[in-house]
């Protein structure tokens, strides 16, 4: 074998045509000096040759490679048999494009998202540090990870030796203004500890990261991001050195972060120390649950002992605080998983469910192809009786399956960039969806896929049809070969694991559907028709006095207020539906103090205007609304929600008793009013809430127009900002939504997933029961010859077709059976994420059972009235 | 050691090989001549068939035996040239000294007398 001579083989072939030419000629040369008339010696000279293709054939196969030769002429075969039957060949590589287009997407997403390691030095020996605590009722998801508190932070740091270091991140928000009249910004903000990015392992292209002297609570130094640097300044790296304005108040830039550092977002334009900003006083408090810690192990000691330390620590500053919220222990994630933590469970399921498309697109082909194989029963008889070995027959019919699946796979690779950039920008709450895109080791996974379905679709067809069996086709007598049955009773068998995996994921889309459905139509507790919402923030050196803060606040009011198609503008801290945003604990001082070891009472801290209940419809139940007088003066009333009063003041009225919370200056508010609960999160249960006077004039935090339109109120968007830049032109809007929108932002994930996996639920119903309907139409057609003797026989037509439904909906009811057998053990892994439906939900089960069977039953119909439609004497004439 | 040989078509590829080998001792030929010159020398007893002989000028020139030029012939001609290379000479050596072992071992198992008795004793 040699390479050279084999590539050139045509080279080699045109040499000897002229070299057989050159003999030819000699010879009749030859000839003719002996005598012989030129015809004749033309005659003898080519005798004397012989065939000259024989001597080209011969010098061909000598140069031949005979592996490369038989892929190749095997390859030729499957082309151009799938030329041949153009509809089977472009349902078969649109069915293997759209499943592993499918596929590779989403696992082009996985591998970005949940399996990619972080940019960091040695990112395997960061975890996340979180308070874990042991109240059951605070395990409900989102406290099982409680954020740390400053205070414990430090004591952690300072007390434990596991962890090589640990650095402290809070998330944050300022107002970015400029020097030279640029637009005021609001912008995502964190506020990291100095040795955050040593401990990550990043550096600052420009200029440098902070120092410990700058974390202070009146440090001063910034980090732009990369995406900050280049947009708002231009990419000048003069900038470095120089003062930007921060709420209010000068900022120093000392340097500018890689492009490539987007933890813990892509949003974070700016970075200031850990402690700055913060009122020193927070920083001693251990039960203000706000800081996230990224720790680094050491070398060579074990997560577990690491985290024991901090958990002995954590254990002790717990006794030490029985009386607020200070966890017991403490738990850890890895980096990756925090990024990932909403969507890792999404994203598993629906990898399952499109390999289960993959799967039942893989059996579908294996299906067309064993209905093909069957037509060619006789072809492959007389190859293997003249000797073809058996490895080669199933290397010529893999080869179809091959070609069809690298077809359309390579169509499915297409389809999927296109998808995968789709998802990326639909999906919101994927991290890091910047960097999702295709690598080569999505290219090389997408590469075993094709070969993986290649061969699940094309060898067990390959491998029956040519067993020992495939003679017999021959045999004149046999009306339907043994060999045919075998394959029936398969392709019944790919048909049933077909259907079953269809049923597993029609229920899985079914309980997701319905799940979403119920969210959707969740009452929030609150009107949400018509209601624009924004937000904004007055900046505190601005409006450093109660007095001033109220006077920007009921200006707005006053000016919104009288707008035409406005019915009702009110002022809180946060809307229903928008997040859990601040909880306090609180202590009644009419009750006796809450025993060691229980948590003290919590609840979420809102703050209100006297027209925010009626604004957006929260009922009042009991007392009064705020007035206007529940300001500066008098600002200690205070309004709970029908859940607090239940919860806190079971069996009593809360009127008139007293909430002290120690968080916000330690006062007693007395409570003058019961509202209506609100969700503060679709798809969460409810928690007991407070509402403080806004009018307070505290300024500690975001406020909430709320407008009431009479119409939809997007129109009114651009002239209620209006309003607030002519009160202060400083002042930045931001987080414009109606609370629809709201809304939808929450639903917006659970839709997305509930739709893709029905999508793929459907598509594989539509495979199964194009599987479904092939198989029967091939058995009408293996059948034709019997059904006609039965007919002369006196079957009647009506028979023939209950005959011929029968056999297509078994296969149907058994893969029915083994789905929902299947399906129910399966759906425990969707149950968390399902709300207000039962993971073994009955109406769900019917359904889709039912569905199943009319889709089988419809698939089955046309071929089963078919086979009643046969003319007996036609058909036993045919034979 | 003479390898031994099995009488097959194996064999006989080996032994054209070697006979082309020799036939171009004498100079530069080309197909035409080579198979004449084993013709005439073998007094007409072997017939070259075209079928093995280019297959074999075109496997010999893989193995750089001979090396092989487009000139024209006696007759003026173009014609593909094979010239033996200094390669090619030894293993003409090689295989001319195996032939001969083997020819003798043949013969000492066939014996004389079997020949001219015609088998019969």
């Amino acid at each position: 074998m040699s390479w050279s001579r084999f590539f050139r083989r045509k080279r080699a072939d045109a040499d000897l045509l002229d070299e057989i030419e050159s003999y030819i000629r000699e010879e009749i040369a030859e000839n003719r000096s002996r005598g012989m008339s030129e015809e004749e010696a033309n005659r003898r000279a080519r005798i004397k040759l012989g065939n000259p293709t024989t001597v080209r054939e011969s010098l061909w196969r000598q140069n031949a490679i005979p592996l490369i030769d038989n892929l190749a002429r095997d390859f030729r075969y499957a082309a151009r048999t799938l030329l041949r039957t153009p509809g089977f060949s472009l349902v078969a590589i649109g069915v293997m494009a759209l499943c592993i287009g499918a596929t590779t997407s989403l696992f082009t997403v996985v591998r970005s998202v949940l399996l990619r390691p972080l940019p960091f030095r040695d990112p395997d020996r960061l975890v996340m540090l979180y308070e874990h605590f042991r109240d059951p009722s605070m395990n409900a998801q989102q406290y099982n990870y409680s954020a740390v508190s400053p205070a414990d932070f430090y004591d952690w740091r300072t007390q434990t030796h596991g962890f090589e270091d640990m650095a402290a991140w809070r998330w944050w928000q300022f107002n970015l203004t400029g020097d030279r009249g640029e637009l005021p910004e609001l912008i995502s903000a964190a506020g990291g500890s100095w040795n955050l990015f040593p401990l990550l392992g990043v550096h600052a292209v420009i200029g440098r990261t902070f120092t410990e002297s700058e974390d202070r609570p009146d440090g001063n130094a910034v980090l732009l991001t990369w995406s900050m640097f280049e947009r708002r300044f231009g990419g000048d790296q003069a900038i470095v050195g120089k003062q930007i304005h921060l709420d209010g108040k000068p900022y120093t830039v000392v340097g500018v972060l890689p492009k490539w550092f987007n933890y813990p977002d892509a949003k974070m334009q700016v970075w200031v120390p850990y402690e700055s900003g913060l009122p020193p006083a927070i920083l001693q408090h251990h039960d203000f649950h706000f800081t996230r810690v990224v720790a680094r192990l050491t070398q060579d000691v074990s997560l577990a002992n690491a985290l024991s330390q901090v958990g002995a620590v954590q254990y002790g500053l717990h006794m030490q605080n029985l009386n607020s919220s200070v966890a017991e222990d403490v738990a850890s994630k890895t980096l990756i998983q925090d990024l990932a933590q909403d969507v890792n469970k999404p994203l598993v399921i629906l990898l399952c469910a499109v390999v289960c498309m993959l799967l039942i697109g893989c059996l579908n082909v294996a299906n067309l192809m064993v209905a093909r194989s069957t037509a060619r029963q006789k072809e492959i008889a007389i190859r293997s009786a003249m000797g073809a070995q058996r490895a080669t027959l199933i290397r010529g019919q893999l080869m179809e399956s091959v070609l069809v699946s690298i077809i359309g796979g390579v169509a499915g690779v297409l389809l999927s960039l296109a998808a995968t950039k789709w998802l990326a920008q639909t999906w919101k709450d994927l991290p890091s969806a910047q960097s999702i895109h295709v690598d080569g080791v999505v290219l090389a996974f997408a590469c075993a896929i094709i070969f993986a379905a290649a061969l699940l679709a094309g060898l067990l067809p390959a491998i029956s049809s040519t067993g020992k069996g495939a003679i017999a086709v021959l045999q004149a007598s046999s009306r339907s070969g043994t060999g045919s049955q075998r394959r029936t009773a398969l392709r019944k068998t790919l048909l049933i694991v077909e259907i079953a995996t269809t049923v597993v994921l029609l229920i899985g889309a079914g309980l997701l559907l319905k799940s979403f459905f119920r969210l959707r139509t969740t009452d929030v507790g609150c009107a949400t028709d018509n209601v624009l919402t924004m937000d904004y923030s007055l900046p505190p050196k601005k409006y450093d006095s109660p007095e001033k803060v109220n006077a920007f606040n009921e200006a707005l009011l006053e000016r919104v207020r009288t707008m035409p198609g406005v019915n009702s503008a009110a002022l809180g801290s946060m809307v229903p539906g928008a997040g859990a945003g601040e909880g306090d604990d609180f202590t009644v001082p009419e009750q006796p103090p809450v025993g060691n070891g229980k948590a003290s009472p919590t609840a979420l801290y809102r703050r209100a205007d006297p027209g925010y209940f009626s604004a957006l419809h929260i009922p009042l139940l009991n007392g009064r609304f705020f007035t206007r007088d529940d300001r500066v003066a008098h600002p200690r009333a205070i309004i709970v929600s029908r859940q607090l009063a239940q919860q806190y003041f079971p069996g009593d009225n809360p009127l008139g008793k007293h909430i002290h919370i120690p968080a916000h200056g330690n006062a007693d508010f007395e409570i003058v009013g019961v509202v209506g609960d609100t969700l503060h999160q679709v798809g969460q249960a409810g928690k007991p809430t407070m509402y403080v006077p806004i009018l307070s004039g505290e300024n500690d935090g975001g406020i909430t127009l709320v407008v009431r339109a009479a119409f939809d109120p997007i129109a009114l968007s651009l002239p209620v900002q209006k309003q607030i830049a002519q009160l202060d032109p400083d002042l930045p809007v931001s987080d414009v939504f109606t609370m629809q929108q709201i809304l939808e932002r929450s639903l917006g994930n659970a839709s997305l997933s509930a739709s893709l996996v029905l999508a793929f639920a459907v598509l594989s119903l539509v495979l199964a029961s194009v599987g479904l309907y092939g198989v029967l139409s091939y058995l009408t057609t293996q059948r034709t010859g019997e059904i006609g003797l039965r007919m002369a026989l006196g079957a009647q037509r009506k028979e023939i077709l209950g005959l011929m439904l029968g056999d297509g909906l078994r296969p149907a009811l058994y893969g029915l059976v083994v789905g929902l057998g299947v399906g129910a053990g399966a759906v425990r892994l969707i149950q968390s994420m399902l709300y207000g439906t039962r993971p073994l939900d009955p109406s769900i089960f019917a359904i889709v059972a039912a569905t199943l069977i009319v889709v089988a039953a419809l698939a089955c119909i046309v071929p089963a009235w078919r086979a009643s439609r046969i003319n007996p004497m036609r058909a036993l004439r045919a034979e | 050691m003479p390898k031994r040989m099995k009488p097959d078509g194996e064999m006989l590829k080996g032994t054209l090989d070697m006979m082309i080998l020799r036939s171009l001792v004498g100079g530069d030929a080309h197909g035409h001549t080579v198979a004449k010159i084993i013709e005439r020398t073998s007094e007409d007893v072997l017939e070259v068939e075209q079928g093995s002989l280019y297959p074999a000028l075109h496997r010999l020139e893989d193995r750089g035996w001979v090396s092989s030029y487009w000139g024209s012939s006696e007759n003026n001609r173009k014609a593909k040239f094979y010239r033996l290379t200094a390669m090619g000479r030894k293993q003409l050596v090689r295989e001319t000294s195996r032939w001969r072992q083997m020819t003798r071992a043949i013969g000492l198992v066939m014996g004389e007398e079997f020949a001219e008795t015609g088998g019969v004793q």
